[in-house]
């Protein structure tokens, strides 16, 4: 084509106004909510949460959330919901737990066994849901109770009783994947500055902060991950067009079927992800682990941008939805205010957002 | 817009069709809905297939672009017998239909719907990736063309118009190497304006060496653009005739089979 064809279309693509086109993007909602957020603990927390230990003691609870609300925001732009996710949480917990302590399988064996039991049953759903038709939320609601029962009887069936698996701890320290997991990294860099007087140490010497929680890492590499393969990808594109049009996806040659099971054998296997961090952190698994998560992790995605109708949304604005979250459970704890605001500002901020995406959908839309 | 347009017409009865289809009847059950088809369309030409509600348009097109097989009867690709298994034959044979769908993502950017399902990709192994520039720049080309200039190629479908809509399916068919286009009843929803814009873009579509499929129940839109008619009526061709050779009245009382639309026309004045 003739060169110039794309000077003057770059032309007009100026005369657009800046504002204008951030309001096109999905996660502009997360990135402004995050502001807001910030704006209001400046005012009103303590000072102590904005130092590097205080952030990233938010941000280690987003991170976790973050893990789940990432994939969870994927499916969602694919279509489809998983609101069995936070029960997968325990069940994938209650597999590793029986694989490192029962089993007394090493973690290069047992965290890929534990991926993979979470695949399966996130294929299954996949499947369940394509074969019959139904909506993906009313079968994965059943996936929520199944596996949130079997945790419980699995537990009380491996430790005769209880339900909780300890021990996990003292099977998988020394192990050498472990640290991948669990803990913190950069120790030695975060002493070094300690060192230097560049970052608070206690008395002794030692930095306040031991270094960045792994689980951060996690939440910054997954969400770099996504972003990548929905905006740079030929998947990426087939899951915007499975989740918009699902027959016009698949008479233009998508794979849609291929898709979607994909989708949840990913949102499975990122709860199962979870799930070893939890564990190998705590030391023991917990059939209460992820109670609610799912929840949680719709939420964030959708203050992130995505559309609950599918089709629409960004993995950023889930990573933005799930540091806000983060922000607000634990930054109370700075504040004068009582922590049980926590849950009337979760569903606030959930109205908000969901009226606010609407009328973006509109604007790209066109629609009146 | 009138008879006279000011359109090019491809010459016909030139070149050997592309596709031709023979005799053509399809049963589904006791149902007869094709009851002998004979219809064939050349290299640059288009070929308009008239025919009211339930004539059969709609089983002729999928069995034309390979959604359903005939029960009896030729098809013949290029002078050599054809059979195909599945629209996905039949598409990579050339043959690309434009459903009334269109088969478009409102939400997504036109060039991540130009591309759909065949997005091209750069680099190999893990850093194979949706080539966004070439994408774009390849959308906007090809809409240029068809005399559609976009604000952005990341422009979400959703804010163009149903004629624009219609263009970039029928950009996205020829692109990708349709040699018959199968366009069902692309007019149907358009207002005047933006069928004339379809209309042109048929003609551009032509003049390319494409031939055309153009289906249609609205003999002005077909009289406006098209180099021959064929009528379909109760599942049957009756006959094939040139621009030229028959007038919007003649086509209008094929279509609705003889004498009741004659004395409607009476009281209506002129075609519909």
């Amino acid at each position: 084509m003739p060169t110039d064809d794309i000077t003057a279309v770059d032309e007009r693509l100026r005369t657009e106004p800046l504002l204008a086109r951030l309001m096109k993007r999905p996660e502009l909602g997360a990135i402004a909510g995050l502001v807001l957020v910030t704006v209001f603990f400046l005012l009103t927390a303590n000072d102590a949460m904005f130092t590097l230990s205080g952030i990233l003691n938010f941000m280690a609870p987003a991170a976790q959330l973050g893990v789940l609300a990432i994939a969870a925001a994927m499916l969602m732009i694919g279509g489809e919901f998983d609101l069995s996710i936070g029960s997968m949480v325990a069940f994938a917990g209650m597999i590793f737990g029986a694989c490192v302590v029962n089993l007394g399988l090493p973690l290069i064996v047992a965290v890929p066994a534990t991926l993979a039991v979470a695949a399966l049953i996130g294929a299954a759903n996949g499947l369940i849901v394509l074969r019959t038709g139904l909506p993906s939320f009313i079968v994965t609601l059943a996936g929520l109770f199944i596996l949130r029962g079997l945790s419980l009887v699995g537990l009380k069936w491996l430790t005769g009783g209880s339900t909780q698996l300890r021990g996990v701890r003292d099977a998988a320290a020394d192990d050498w994947l472990s640290p991948l997991f669990a803990g913190d990294a950069f120790g030695t860099l975060f002493r070094a500055l300690a060192a230097r007087g560049w970052i608070e140490t206690f008395p002794n010497g030692e930095p306040k902060v031991p270094g960045v929680p792994v689980e951060v890492l996690w939440f910054v590499g997954l969400a770099a991950l996504a972003t990548w393969v929905l905006l740079r990808t030929p998947a990426g594109n087939w899951i915007f067009a499975s989740g918009g049009d699902r027959n016009a996806a698949a008479n233009s040659g998508v794979p849609v079927r291929r898709v979607k099971i994909s989708l949840f054998m990913v949102t499975a296997g990122a709860a199962a992800l979870l799930a070893v961090m939890q564990v190998l952190d705590a030391g023991s698994t917990d059939a209460r682990r992820g109670f609610q998560k799912e929840f949680e992790a719709i939420i964030a995605a959708v203050i992130g941008g995505c559309l609950l109708t599918g089709g629409y949304g960004s993995a950023i604005g889930a990573f933005f939805g799930s540091i806000i979250f983060g922000m607000v459970v634990i930054g109370l704890t700075y504040t004068g205010f009582d922590q049980d605001w926590f849950q009337v500002f979760l569903g606030g901020m959930l109205l908000l957002a969901v009226i606010f995406n609407n009328a973006i959908r509109k604007r790209v839309t066109g629609e009146r | 817009m009138s008879e006279d347009s000011t359109f090019h017409h491809g010459g016909t009865g030139s070149a050997n069709p592309i596709i031709e289809l023979r005799d053509i009847e399809k049963h589904f059950g006791n149902v007869i809905a094709l009851a002998g088809v004979s219809f064939d369309v050349r290299p640059g030409e288009c070929h308009c297939l008239l025919g009211d509600n339930g004539a059969g348009k709609s089983t002729f097109i999928k069995t034309m672009s390979g959604v359903h097989k005939p029960t009896r009867g030729t098809i013949a690709f290029e002078g050599r017998p054809m059979s195909f298994a599945s629209p996905r034959d039949a598409m990579e044979a050339g043959i690309a239909t434009v459903f009334q769908d269109l088969a478009m993502i409102p939400l997504m950017s036109v060039a991540r719907n130009f591309f759909m399902g065949r997005e091209p990709t750069r680099g190999w192994g893990l850093t194979r990736r949706f080539d966004v520039e070439k994408a774009n720049s390849v959308t906007m080309a090809e809409m240029r063309k068809m005399g559609i200039n976009l604000r952005a190629p990341d422009q979400a479908v959703g804010t163009l118009s149903g004629g624009e809509r219609q263009t970039v399916a029928i950009a996205r068919a020829v692109h990708f190497g349709a040699r018959v286009l199968i366009l069902d009843e692309p007019t149907s929803a358009l207002g005047v304006r933006q069928t004339a814009n379809v209309l042109a873009t048929i003609d551009k579509v032509r003049s390319q060496g494409v031939g055309v499929v153009f289906i249609s129940h609205n003999v002005r839109h077909a009289m406006a653009v098209g180099d021959r008619f064929t009528v379909l009526n109760r599942g049957k061709t009756l006959g094939t005739a040139r621009r030229g050779e028959i007038t919007a009245e003649e086509l209008q009382d094929l279509m609705a089979g003889g004498q009741e639309m004659a004395q409607l026309e009476s009281t209506l004045g002129g075609t519909v």
